[in-house]
């Protein structure tokens, strides 16, 4: 089992499968947005009280899911990648942090967009809104720590403590409109509890939802295959392939 | 698991629990901090400063709001099913603004136990449904 493991996460051969999966992934991905924009901005109801301003939450709920998500799914990466040294999972870490930034700064704008018309303010220091902007910082973090340390290896493992510690912020965004007065609303669907949408809005939002994690695969396959390159750019198996694409 | 990836893995877990819980006291200290606004209830007990602006938050009560003939002035009652206090404002309400719907005021109580406020937020619950599914569940009248 374990030596599967290794084998499945040897670079060469991660490089060659996640090669082959990238057009499926961005055909899955495209089809996939295509599909829930369409249900989101076409198919569904209007909302009783906020009539067509509310469609945003098809960008904005999936973003701010995917913003945790990624944070979540880099922190266990570069856990692995510190407790077995496991090059791939460090890559898979770093390789994360950008698109979950991507992520993060969508909702955040996204949000304040809503928020303007709805509430009537761009942005409030509310707990919900401070605690994804420090998620913004977060991933910053991540990323120019990386890049200030010279030694790829050695980098990644800074990277992934950093990452470790930032993940009891995870909790706090998720439940601050629970545990404090916020002017955010309450969850609509990540709770114990029937989810309180129109069911002919929730199915694009969660299309959405699974387009914007097939998104993720891609863009985090692409990027890992660019770094894997560079961190090995002085092995056996890279200068082969360097050879095989002259020709 | 060899010894030494056993230990980094203690290593790991005990880092992430030891700051989850200093985070834990730091955000139990700062609560009331951390709260965006006062509730009606907090505010009849005394918890809101009394010379400072805060935020106020509550539903705004089914036909209290009045409005000044030949200005935006506009006074409402705020409650949480519990106490009741009444708003004054003069400014531009929110599109979400209407009897019924939550709403978070920033401003300071008056000497007369009126709250003046100098900004009105709304603040929208987390249900979604389209407006059949809305009219069919209000109490049918008799």
């Amino acid at each position: 089992m374990m030596k599967f493991i290794y084998m499945m996460a040897s670079p060469p051969h991660f490089y060659r499968l996640a090669g082959k999966w990238l057009p499926w992934l961005s055909g899955i991905t495209l089809l996939l947005l295509a599909a829930g924009l369409y249900g989101g901005l076409i198919y569904a109801p209007t909302d009783y009280q906020q009539g067509e301003s509310y469609r945003i939450i098809f960008i904005h709920v999936p973003a701010a899911w995917m913003s945790l998500f990624i944070y979540i799914a880099m922190a266990i990466a570069g856990a692995i990648g510190l407790i077995w040294r496991i090059k791939l999972a460090e890559t898979v870490a770093v390789c994360s942090a950008p698109i979950g930034a991507g992520f993060t700064l969508l909702a955040l704008i996204t949000g304040s967009m809503w928020g303007k018309p709805m509430w009537g303010a761009w942005w409030v220091w509310d707990a919900r809104l401070t605690s994804e902007l420090l998620l913004l910082f977060l991933y910053l973090g991540v990323m120019s720590l990386y890049s200030a340390i010279p030694d790829k290896r050695v980098a990644s493992r800074a990277v992934a403590l950093l990452a470790l510690v930032g993940v009891v912020n995870i909790p706090i965004i998720h439940y601050s409109v629970e545990w404090w007065n916020t002017l955010h609303q309450g969850p609509t669907v990540t709770k114990f509890d029937k989810p309180s949408i129109d069911v002919r809005m929730l199915i694009p939002l969660m299309v959405m939802a699974v387009a914007f994690k097939v998104y993720y695969v891609w863009a985090l396959f692409l990027r890992v295959r660019v770094e894997l390159l560079e961190r090995e750019r002085n092995t056996q198996w890279v200068k082969e392939l360097l050879k095989m694409n002259k020709g | 698991m060899t010894p030494i990836r056993k230990k980094r893995l203690l290593l790991i877990v005990l880092m992430v629990a030891g700051v989850s819980v200093a985070v834990g006291f730091a955000l139990k200290a700062f609560n009331e901090n951390l709260m965006f606004f006062f509730s009606v209830t907090d505010v009849a007990k005394g918890k809101a400063p009394a010379v400072k602006d805060f935020r106020l938050g509550g539903m705004v009560v089914n036909g209290s709001v009045k409005r000044e003939d030949g200005s935006l002035a506009v006074m409402f009652d705020l409650t949480d099913n519990a106490e009741v206090i009444t708003v004054y404002y003069d400014g531009i309400l929110p599109d979400l603004f209407r009897e019924g719907q939550g709403i978070i005021s920033k401003g300071k109580m008056r000497a007369d136990g009126v709250f003046e406020a100098d900004e009105v937020l709304a603040k929208h619950d987390e249900n979604y449904m389209p407006p059949e599914v809305a009219e069919s569940m209000k109490p049918k009248k008799p």
